[in-house]
């Protein structure tokens, strides 16, 4: 056999592997397609296959123990070239760890042919069984025999949308196989059935594949060989720069701020505290002022409390935490439960709270308002942060209702309403 | 403030992609997890290749094909999925393949609390790869850092041909601030160097400055061989023969070698000051704060703000070094750094300020300090 692909050494395999057979049928394969070594990229990982690198000509990358497919998924999507022949290494052993990646790569139809070497059993770690070990098989291991059947992984392979699949066992032929699956503009298998010389033969005297095959329900057969259209790259086009005209702000100096402040607002999920807290800090901004606003919820997004801490400064804010804050603004019972502790421990400050709700233990100064009952729930937050404004004059209140006016908010509810002057209940 | 037509209202998450992508990171992967997930969100617009993997294993591997193409790719994740990639990380090492992983700390063990920051992270980034050998981790701070160090993880990557991580925390990624665009400087575009030669290409043979040039996966000229195992210069695998092991040493070495190029830090030093306040990420920001404030009542403390936490800087030692008392302070349960630098057994002169589960204020570091500079 001439020797365009594989270096002129032995292979690194025992006596008898059909790893052998199946690198010299790869060879056989790429002389058929008559390409350019430098247009093959092998790729291999852990097990006996993957230390037959060394004696291919073409590109080689040798990877993580089942990894070899996701690799390869990773350089076929990148370099999106027909014309670059991906051929995937992996045993049955690595195929068990990384059955995802193989579904993955099916269901994607990425363009690359992998090799499945099932010689079903862990041929460099002992002989240990793997989820290919079909029913009966004997390994040092497991001398009674697997008591389970194993993966038909062109079956699954199959469903999960590989272009082209097939089942053979070793022999001189496979190159056949081998070109059909490279040829194929898409995600091919080929899963090769072996019998290990050093553990397979051994447990299993006088066994022969074609009956192991038989028995397992795994048949030897061409499963698809169709023509979808390969995975195909999306690349955008010059996207656009996160940072731009329309996030600037204009500030004006508008403020009566002369020390930091921090405002606690706290109420429920999916009442608008986050936007509420964020445009009142951006037209705090946009009154000369420096501000963070920090959030703060539990991990399911729609339920629960929801708050954010704002701290508001005439100089350059450093420290975004607040152990206490200035002023809490309490707008539920969500908000009220998450801010307990916070208000029980203050010596000093405001507490703005909803009239529905029970006066907290605190030494806070308390005003009350009906912000759930003005509007709907839906708007608590941005309405007591408008009363805030009101009561505290920190920034002009007309500011606060520009910002909402340029956001998504103005469609959604009346600000004329929403900003009117409120009466201050003690 | 100053009136100012660039000011913005944002969190550092937009700072970090966009700063990523003008140096030329090219492709993100990722699988979403809080609290990377703004990161995850602002990559899909920004970068030119964005794929969303089906887990974290998938993610370094795909990173790593990408990798070998001459892509830069990027990823964010938090502890349970970066748990997940340590080992594909230590593939892309080997490899000598850059990319960037970006650790958005939150609060553990385990799944723990996502919606909460930590600095808990800083322990099995030390022995991350396994034989002990350094990866560049930058920590980020503020805005200007996450602007500058962003680029800087990226530069580092390709000028080191290794995997670069930028450790950060949930509330330095997801609190929003006003930042003052005009003082993000302009980035340069990474520019990549190849293997040009036309002798045979040696893909593991080390330059002057222990680094190997580079030649993508698919190149038409010379063959090209990219391994994980123990390997000799050409990448053929060996079993710890001499070549292979020095092979393996250089990983190290070319870090410590090139240390400079990317030991980033802010010192200040407060003469005749005896005390030393050392801090990283967001306690950093606390740290600042209790130094002005400790300034304002007469007292005058050092400050170092380590922004490159591994390989483990010089530039601490040389400070330690000037000072009789040393505080680390840093949002986790034992003080990992703090063990690092000085081991478990720290003397009486060497303390921690430490939180567990809520950010450390200016004034937990201040009573600290406060204890040596009576």
């Amino acid at each position: 056999m001439s020797n365009k692909y594989l270096l002129e050494e032995k292979l690194p395999f025992c006596k008898g592997c059909g790893h052998s057979l199946i690198a010299m049928g790869i060879d056989k394969s790429l002389q058929e397609l008559n390409c350019s070594p430098f247009d093959v990229i092998i790729v291999t990982d852990i097990g006996c296959h993957g230390i037959v690198d060394k004696c291919f000509t073409t590109h080689t990358i040798h990877g993580l123990h089942g990894r070899s497919v996701a690799l390869a998924a990773g350089i076929s999507m990148s370099l999106e070239n027909p014309n670059k022949k991906i051929i995937v290494f992996i045993g049955d052993g690595g195929a068990t760890i990384g059955m995802q990646h193989i579904l993955d790569a099916a269901h994607n139809n990425f363009n690359m042919t992998v090799i499945v070497h099932n010689n079903m059993l862990y041929g460099m770690t002992g002989g240990q069984q793997s989820e290919f070990t079909p029913l009966g098989f004997k390994t040092p291991t497991l001398k009674e025999g697997a008591d389970h059947s194993g993966y038909d992984i062109c079956e699954m392979a199959s469903s999960a949308g590989a272009n082209y699949v097939s089942r053979i066992l070793t022999n001189m032929e496979m190159y056949k196989t081998f070109t059909e699956a490279i040829t194929n503009n898409g995600f091919s298998l080929v899963e090769v059935l072996e019998l290990c010389p050093s553990y397979g033969v051994k447990s299993n005297p006088g066994m022969k594949l074609i009956n192991i095959a038989n028995e397992a329900g795994i048949p030897i057969k061409l499963y698809y060989n169709k023509m979808r259209e390969p995975f195909k790259l999306a690349v955008k086009n010059a996207p656009k720069p996160l940072i731009n005209e329309k996030l600037f702000i204009q500030p004006k100096r508008n403020h009566k701020l002369t020390k930091p402040i921090s405002i606690l607002i706290s109420g429920s999920a999916g009442e608008g505290v986050q936007t509420a807290a964020e445009l009142f800090t951006q037209a705090a901004i946009k009154s000369g002022l420096h501000a963070t606003k920090k959030s703060s919820y539990p991990v399911t997004v729609g339920i629960g409390f929801s708050s954010a801490e704002i701290i508001l400064s005439p100089k350059n804010i450093l420290f975004t935490g607040s152990s206490c804050p200035d002023f809490a603004i309490v707008t539920s019972n969500d908000g009220l439960d998450y801010s307990l502790a916070i208000l029980k421990k203050a010596e000093s400050g405001q507490l703005i709270i909803d009239s529905s709700l029970a006066i907290p233990e605190t030494k806070m100064k308390i005003l009350k308002n009906g912000f759930r009952s003005k509007f709907t729930n839906k708007f608590a937050a941005l309405f007591s942060l408008a009363f805030f404004l009101e009561s505290s004059e920190i920034f002009p209140k007309k500011v606060f209702v520009e910002v909402c006016s340029e956001s998504k908010l103005a469609a959604k509810i009346n600000l004329e309403e929403l900003f009117e002057l409120n009466s201050v209940k003690n | 403030m100053e009136i100012d037509d660039q000011i913005i209202f944002t969190d550092n998450s937009r700072l970090v992609i966009e700063s990523l992508a003008q140096a030329g990171a090219d492709v993100f992967i990722g699988y979403p997890i809080t609290p990377a997930n703004l990161l995850y969100s602002y990559a899909s617009e920004r970068f030119p290749i964005f794929l969303a993997a089906p887990d974290e294993i998938t993610t370094l591997q795909w990173m790593t094909g990408f990798s070998s193409t001459s892509r830069i790719p990027v990823t964010a994740t938090s502890f349970p999925g970066f748990a997940l990639m340590i080992e594909s990380i230590n593939m892309a090492y080997m490899m000598e393949l850059p990319m960037i992983i970006i650790l958005v700390q939150r609060l553990g063990p385990s799944t723990g609390t996502a919606t909460i920051g930590s600095q808990g992270d800083i322990s099995i980034l030390n022995g991350i790869i396994s034989g002990g050998m350094a990866i560049p981790t930058f920590c980020v701070g503020d805005s200007i850092d996450c602007w500058e160090i962003s680029a800087k993880a990226v530069e580092t990557a390709v000028n080191l041909r290794t995997p670069v991580i930028i450790l950060t925390s949930k509330e330095e990624m997801m609190t929003m601030a006003d930042v003052d665009c005009t003082k993000l400087k302009k980035i340069e575009q990474i520019k990549r160097n190849y293997f040009e030669s036309d002798d045979t290409y040696v893909p593991y043979k080390p330059e002057s400055n222990l680094v190997p040039q580079f030649l993508p996966i698919n190149n038409n000229k010379h063959q090209v061989r990219i391994t994980s195992s123990t390997h000799n210069t050409k990448g053929i695998i060996q079993n710890s023969t001499h070549e292979a092991l020095f092979n393996s040493k250089r990983l190290h070495n070319k870090m410590i070698k090139n240390q400079n190029a990317f030991c980033l830090f802010d010192y200040n030093e407060a003469k005749k000051s005896e005390t030393l306040l050392i801090s990283y990420g967001i306690t950093s920001l606390a740290a600042k704060e209790a130094i002005e404030s400790l300034r304002e009542i007469g007292k005058h403390v050092s400050l170092l703000i380590v922004k490159t936490l591994f390989p483990i800087p010089k530039i601490i030692f040389e400070c330690v070094i000037n000072h009789k008392n040393v505080i680390v302070a840093e949002e986790n349960l034992t003080g990992q750094y703090r063990q690092i630098l000085f081991g478990a057994n720290s003397s009486k002169n060497i303390s921690g300020v430490n939180e567990f589960g809520r950010m450390i204020t200016p004034n937990e570091i201040i009573n600290e300090v406060l204890k040596y500079e009576q």
